[in-house]
């Protein structure tokens, strides 16, 4: 079981892990396990996007590597530190993108990142070169002296971003850095996350359940639910897991049955016919989707409709977690909860 | 489009500034490192918010201009009509008794300039108290978690908001004092050496007692909580001692409190350094006291930061 998890081909190719995690175990309270014995590792320089529903363990594991919480066993090295044993080398190579708008809401933007730059010990000429090249990363130059109390979700959002990076770190984390925000201010991220990685060769590592994010942007993925990763490997590696692209087909004549013609065309992995069509499940749909309309033509038949739908890790999700809307709801709930306090707090 | 270019050209000012400088940048991995930045994180707060500032001073000066005007003990016996039927005591006389009577309680003439004193302490209190808050809500806001991501000293991120604290609480002190000269402290026996020495015991007193309400904070979530320990620790700690009131009046129980609460040892020290007043304690055993209640506690903040700071 534990050697299935990782996608066949995505093993080491030559590359150099730069997070290797051994067993990670995180236990509330000492029944609830947030994290149960996870293991993985993260190549230098890749992005790699962390999926799960909420609750699964995402954040738990986010605070451990970044020595926020003590894990209760295991493992991890990081940028070649032991977490456990020296949890101070690890913190002044990476930096930390919180779930939180965790930024002092009384200074103003550059005043945070001043204070960043400060507490990893960088000097202040340098600092303040750094903040305003921050500042201009994620387009703030012109809000940078206002208070952080004036700003709008998305702003806080690229301010804290602006905030993780001042150390330059070798690794990055960043916990839902979408989460909350509008399409716009999402794509936004995304670009300065992909920007980084390419400016900057860092690695990040990165939560979400924004699945198609994910798809776009990370080079591999690990999948986790209820503290265990149910599955990793690069985006195509666990489409290809869920069996192929989907094909949906329309024959004009309604009461043959086409089924074994069908499943006779090359590299159909399996068919089924519903009402008025056909459900083709299929490797490289692309190629065998004008395959099988030959077929059928040639046997004398008319096709009226087709689709071709390749498989989204929504799907892939789903096939390993089980479970779909749920956290796209509690998702939204939480986002509510958590603006709630803070304007419960703020009152 | 334009926003695409104008990240495009500032990240080639990055790419630029990471190649040729990376290396060189004198990173300062000192213990230290943080700890101004965090203390005036906190200053900032409090100095770019004059209102707030008046509105920390107003419930002192309150305490003096009134209760302390209002306490007139001196005019006890120093009243026209007071006299004892039967005998005819010469005005003078009883004058010179009330004297000496406000001297042997207060050891000074009148109760203003002994609450003036006291006044010092209780604003430290009551400042130092709050220092536990701040840690709330950076906990609550997340910003507490940010910081013990970064490298920065775990005892820092303690003596960062104990030092702002103390400096806050110094500060309103000072005008505490001088509103109190305005408005008739005895200023007979000032002198700049005496000042100094009355701000170091306070000083020691307010980082004991900011590091002992952090302390209380250290893993606390919920402010309400945190209210209800301050609540429940400033009227003991302020009625326990002398600062209102000499503790040699007092039950010989309450005069043990005293004995061991470091408020005491301060506002002593400063009506000896300010007034001149004989000593609750020697001024010696007074500085002794407030050295080891600050280092033993800040000590122990420290201690306790790195420990449970992270979970």
């Amino acid at each position: 079981m534990e050697q299935s998890i990782d996608a066949q081909t995505s093993g080491e190719n030559g590359r150099t892990s730069i997070i290797d995690v051994e067993k990670l175990t995180r236990v509330f309270d000492n029944k609830l396990r947030a994290v149960d014995s996870i293991s993985f590792k993260v190549y230098e320089g890749e992005i790699f996007g962390f999926l799960g529903p909420n609750g699964a363990g995402k954040t738990t594991t986010i605070k451990m590597l970044t020595t926020l919480l003590k894990p209760t066993s295991g493992d991890a090295v990081i940028c070649g530190h032991d977490l456990r044993k020296s949890p101070q080398q690890v913190r002044w190579s990476v930096g930390v993108v919180p779930q939180e708008y965790t930024a002092d809401e009384d200074m103003t933007g550059i005043e945070n990142i001043m204070l960043f730059a400060n507490l990893y010990g960088i000097p202040k000429e340098i600092g303040r070169k750094r903040a305003d090249e921050l500042l201009a990363l994620v387009e703030l130059q012109d809000a940078s002296g206002r208070k952080v109390s004036t700003y709008s979700g998305g702003m806080r959002r690229r301010l804290e971003l602006a905030c993780g990076l001042v150390n330059h770190p070798r690794v990055l984390f960043l916990d839902e850095p979408t989460l909350g925000l509008d399409v716009q201010t999402r794509t936004a991220v995304w670009r300065y996350i992909r920007l980084l990685k390419e400016e900057y060769r860092m690695t990040l590592f990165v939560t979400t359940h924004y699945l198609e994010e994910a798809d776009g942007l990370c080079d591999r993925v690990g999948i986790i639910d209820n503290g265990k990763i149910v599955r990793i490997g690069t985006t195509s590696e666990l489409k290809a897991s869920v069996g192929g692209d989907a094909i949906e087909l329309g024959i004009k004549e309604k009461d043959v049955d086409l089924t074994s013609l069908i499943s006779g065309v090359d590299k159909v992995i399996s068919v089924r016919k519903e009402d008025d069509h056909y459900r083709i499940k299929a490797d490289m749909g692309e190629e065998t989707a004008p395959a099988i309309m030959d077929a059928v033509r040639s046997a004398g038949y008319h096709v009226d409709r087709i689709s071709l739908t390749k498989p989204t890790l929504d799907e892939v999700y789903l096939e390993f977690t089980g479970h779909k809307l749920r956290d796209e709801e509690s998702g939204n709930q939480h986002v509510m909860a958590q603006q709630r306090t803070v304007r419960r707090a703020r009152a | 489009m334009i926003s695409m270019v104008q990240t495009a050209n500032t990240n080639n000012v990055t790419r630029r500034y990471l190649v040729e400088e990376e290396r060189d940048v004198p990173i300062n991995r000192g213990m230290l490192h943080g700890l101004w930045a965090l203390t005036n994180r906190e200053l900032k707060k409090w100095y770019k918010v004059p209102v707030l500032l008046f509105l920390s001073i107003i419930q002192p000066i309150i305490w003096l201009g009134l209760f302390g005007k209002a306490m007139n003990f001196g005019a006890l016996f120093t009243g026209t009509s007071f006299n004892i039927p039967g005998l005819n005591i010469p005005k003078s006389t009883l004058d010179l008794i009330a004297k000496q009577a406000m001297l042997s309680t207060f050891g000074t003439t009148d109760y203003f300039s002994f609450l003036a004193v006291g006044m010092l302490s209780f604003i430290i209190l009551f400042t130092a108290m709050f220092s536990g808050m701040s840690i709330v809500w950076d906990r609550r806001f997340g910003f507490l978690d940010k910081l013990l991501s970064t490298p920065v000293a775990r005892g820092s991120i303690i003596m960062g908001k104990v030092l702002s604290s103390v400096i806050r609480s110094l500060a309103q002190a000072a005008i505490v004092l001088i509103v109190a000269v305005l408005l008739g402290m005895d200023t007979s026996k000032l002198t700049v050496a005496g000042l100094a020495g009355t701000f170091a015991a306070m000083f020691l007193m307010a980082m004991g007692l900011s590091a002992l309400f952090l302390m209380l904070a250290l893993r606390s979530t919920d402010w309400q909580s945190q209210m209800a320990i301050m609540n429940l620790l400033n009227l003991p700690l302020l009625f326990a001692s002398n600062a209102l009131f000499p503790s040699k009046l007092m039950p010989a129980w309450l005069q043990v409190v005293t004995k061991l609460n470091p408020v005491s040892y301060a506002t002593d020290a400063g009506r000896q350094l300010l007034l001149g007043s004989p000593g609750f304690a020697p001024l010696g055993f007074d500085f002794l006291f407030l050295v080891a209640f600050a280092a033993l506690f800040s000590g122990f903040g420290i201690f306790l930061s790195w420990r449970y700071l992270s979970r």
